[in-house]
């Protein structure tokens, strides 16, 4: 029996060696003396694109940083997986907590950015997130600030534009049954004074099949279509759109940024799409071609507006840091209550997804969305 | 009403406590399990050698455990494959924040809001699982499997249309496929698709132990009560139980209803966790993940699940430094474990281990063994 015990002790022994070894992983960018910066988004999933492309842009921008400034505050870059989950978003930023988090960039989706802003908000871990866009976020937390429009303002947003430039369309809405969608839409409805002649909504991200929907616009009438919806739902709308021959003008927000490298797409479908975005990867200014080929240099793609909105916050943080006037291994509360004194009191920030970006002391962020339209497979700024 | 089956199951199932040295060394093993677990924890948490990751599953951890057990009930003890036990966790869920967010503005004791909280998130869970259970136990196998998935979708998506919210006077008020017209974005409780929001969080770790000590005292007490006896003859034999004289349809939905009601108290223990719950998560992914954990830890073993829960709940954080490759790393994991589980050569090795230790154990239990022996012989004639 002894013999047995041991051999089964040993077994047991070696799976917590493997645990444990597993548990206390190396190699991490933290360190004491750098300002660390980390994200949890989506790395893995459904949501992968967005998730990535803001660890890709904050990675970026860090690197640049660094490089640009040997001599001043170091940056360390993490992000942490959080499946889009509110639950594992927790789990990721509290494994940065325990790495030493002293600026949190996140997160990248909306339902887990409301869940982190309360830990956040207790921990008093100054928080900017690149692109969790719904008004819970920053609500309630003095903490916490949006570079990405919220959901209502891209709303109102939309319906302002759609009101001063194309008043006479029949507007028809498809939207999602999901937050972020529904956020925008009730803001758009409530805003918007033309004619809305129809309203549709749709469950699922992996919905395929848009025909009663399609058709309820065609049968109202509807010459514009407002979708305020992600991108791969979208791709399937205008495919079915153009077999139906039902040929409206579609009006996309952020989400819709993306259309153009879905996949099993066909990207000519996309002529004419309209969307307001607050980044536009062909835009002549200066700081966007810069960020664009340095993008394409490093990872071999086009930036989408999520990296463009981590690239930002990047900067805008470093910069807020350096008014501070603390030291990189200052207390991270201690960084938290200077940097919401400095972001509240009147900061701008310019980067590649608007120009003089201003906060309230709810933490949204003033700037101006650039309505596209997609011309021969690239946005063009209206 | 699932209220009082609870209550007189629990009280019939304490008089049968006393018998059976099995029952006794399953309610050992759980209770033990769960309150070492606690206690070490705590420790660790305390003396600041858990870190924070680990900290923040702690709520989390105890509500899967929970759901693992109440799931045990339909697919271990009842022989029932349940594909929708997310969905009782969603009624649960939302029913609980919605009530945590009432009664909280008048009563400021956190402790006693979670639990009246859960309580109504169980009666709430339990409703439903009885309007559910009536028309569909009449089914089998595999067709009840797939309505109870068809009944979890649903869930989430009625969950998705409905409005719940405090107007400017601070009236509760209702809505069903449209926002409620004219509320502050925070005086919304459940919002559509945006789910439960801007609930505090009040969900401790002393609740979590507590909600796992009541659901394994009300599944292992049914489990060892006349009607559990009866529930687990059905699973065995139908017809053979039909034919003394059981109600299949009484039973099954007994078992059905206890197991909704636990899920629903766990679901208003997780709503109650975070600031925010969509009704998304409790998809069919859910239902599943707490099936495997039923599955890991051995179908109708109770301890098992409460050890698989647990297990595979923190797997998926320690593995984060694997980056890019965490979720192929549990897979792998996951496989692994279900092999070795339930490898004949390990099996029969740990059991082998077991039975060297067991007649030491049984020593010291037999001086008292006689005695209640007797007694039980007594009840039984």
């Amino acid at each position: 029996m002894k013999k047995k015990f041991t051999r089964f002790a040993a077994v047991a022994m070696a799976g917590v060696m493997a645990f444990a070894l597993a548990s206390c992983g190396g190699g991490h960018p933290f360190k004491k003396d750098t300002l660390n910066l980390g994200n949890a988004g989506p790395l893995t999933g459904g949501a992968a694109i967005y998730g990535n492309a803001v660890d890709r842009g904050g990675q970026l921008a860090v690197n640049e940083i660094n490089a640009a400034n040997p001599d001043g505050v170091q940056l360390a870059w993490k992000a942490e997986d959080d499946e889009a989950d509110p639950e594992k978003s927790v789990n990721a930023y509290n494994t940065l907590m325990d790495k030493g988090l002293n600026i949190f960039i996140g997160t990248t989706t909306s339902g887990a950015g409301v869940a982190v802003a309360e830990k956040a908000d207790e921990d008093r871990v100054f928080t900017l997130t690149p692109s969790a866009s719904q008004v819970a976020v920053t609500e309630g937390h003095d903490n916490v600030f949006q570079l990405c429009f919220n959901d209502p303002n891209q709303g109102v947003a939309a319906a302002q534009y759609i009101m001063a430039n194309m008043k006479d369309k029949k507007v028809g809405i498809i939207s999602q049954q999901n937050d972020y969608s529904q956020g925008i839409k009730e803001k758009f409805v409530s805003e918007f004074k033309g004619e809305i002649v129809a309203q549709e909504v749709f469950a699922k991200d992996d919905e395929k099949d848009f025909t009663a929907q399609l058709n309820a616009m065609k049968d109202a009438g509807a010459d514009l279509v407002f979708v305020p919806i992600y991108y791969t739902p979208a791709a399937n709308i205008l495919t079915q759109a153009n077999k139906m021959g039902y040929a409206p003008t579609f009006f996309g927000v952020d989400g819709m940024d993306g259309i153009l490298t879905a996949e099993n797409f066909d990207a000519s479908l996309a002529e004419g799409v309209m969307l307001l975005t607050p980044f536009v990867a062909s835009a002549n200014e200066e700081a966007t071609q810069k960020f664009v080929k340095a993008y394409v240099d490093a990872y071999g793609e086009e930036p989408n507006q999520f990296a463009a909105d981590a690239y930002d916050c990047v900067y805008a943080v470093y910069n807020a840091f350096n008014q501070t006037g603390l030291e990189a291994t200052a207390d991270t509360a201690e960084i938290c209550e200077a940097m919401i004194k400095v972001f509240t009191g009147g900061f701008t920030a310019s980067g590649v997804t608007g120009a003089e970006m201003k906060w309230n002391a709810t933490g949204q962020v003033d700037k101006t969305p650039k309505a596209c339209v997609i011309e021969n497979g690239v946005y063009v700024q209206k | 009403m699932a209220d009082r089956i609870l209550k007189s199951i629990s009280t019939r199932g304490l008089k049968n406590a006393v018998r059976g040295s099995e029952y006794k060394k399953e309610a050992l093993i759980s209770y033990g399990l769960l309150i070492a677990g606690y206690i070490v924890l705590q420790l660790g948490a305390v003396s600041g050698l858990i870190g924070r990751n680990l900290q923040g599953q702690f709520v989390p951890i105890c509500v899967y455990i929970s759901l693992a057990i109440s799931l045990n009930l339909v697919v271990g003890i009842s022989g029932e494959l349940s594909l929708g036990h997310a969905g009782f966790m969603a009624v649960g869920c939302f029913s609980g924040v919605l009530v945590a967010r009432v009664v909280g503005l008048h009563l400021g004791f956190e402790p006693a809001v979670v639990l009246i909280a859960m309580f109504f998130g169980a009666v709430m869970a339990a409703l439903a699982g009885f309007v559910i259970g009536i028309p569909i136990l009449g089914l089998r196998g595999d067709y009840l499997a797939i309505v109870t998935l068809a009944f979890g979708e649903i869930i989430v998506n009625l969950m998705n249309v409905i409005y719940f919210g405090f107007d400017g006077n601070g009236h509760l008020k209702f809505a069903f496929n449209h926002p409620i017209e004219g509320i502050e974005d925070n005086d919304r409780i459940i919002a559509g698709a945006i789910g439960a929001t801007g609930t505090k969080t009040m969900a401790t770790f002393t609740m979590g132990l507590l909600l796992c000590l009541f659901t394994v005292f009300v599944v292992l007490n049914l489990k060892n009560s006349k009607q559990g006896r009866a529930i687990m003859s059905i699973r065995d034999n139908r017809i053979a139980g039909e034919s003394i004289g059981l109600s299949v349809r009484k039973y099954k939905l007994m078992a059905f209803v206890t197991s909704a009601a636990l899920a629903g108290m766990a679901g208003a223990l997780y709503g109650l966790n975070f600031s925010t719950v969509a009704p998304l998560k409790f998809n069919f992914n859910t239902s599943v993940l707490i099936l495997v954990f039923v599955v890991l830890g051995g179908v109708g073993n109770i301890w098992g699940g409460i050890i698989a829960a647990a297990i595979l709940t923190v797997l998926p954080e320690a593995f984060r430094q694997f980056a890019d490759y965490r979720m192929l790393t549990y897979a792998v994991v996951l496989i692994l474990v279900m092999i070795a589980t339930y490898n004949p050569t390990i099996k029969s090795r740990v059991s082998a281990i077991w039975a060297k230790l067991k007649p030491v154990k049984n020593k010291d239990k037999d001086k008292d063994k006689p005695k209640k022996a007797k007694k039980a012989g007594k009840e039984g004639a």
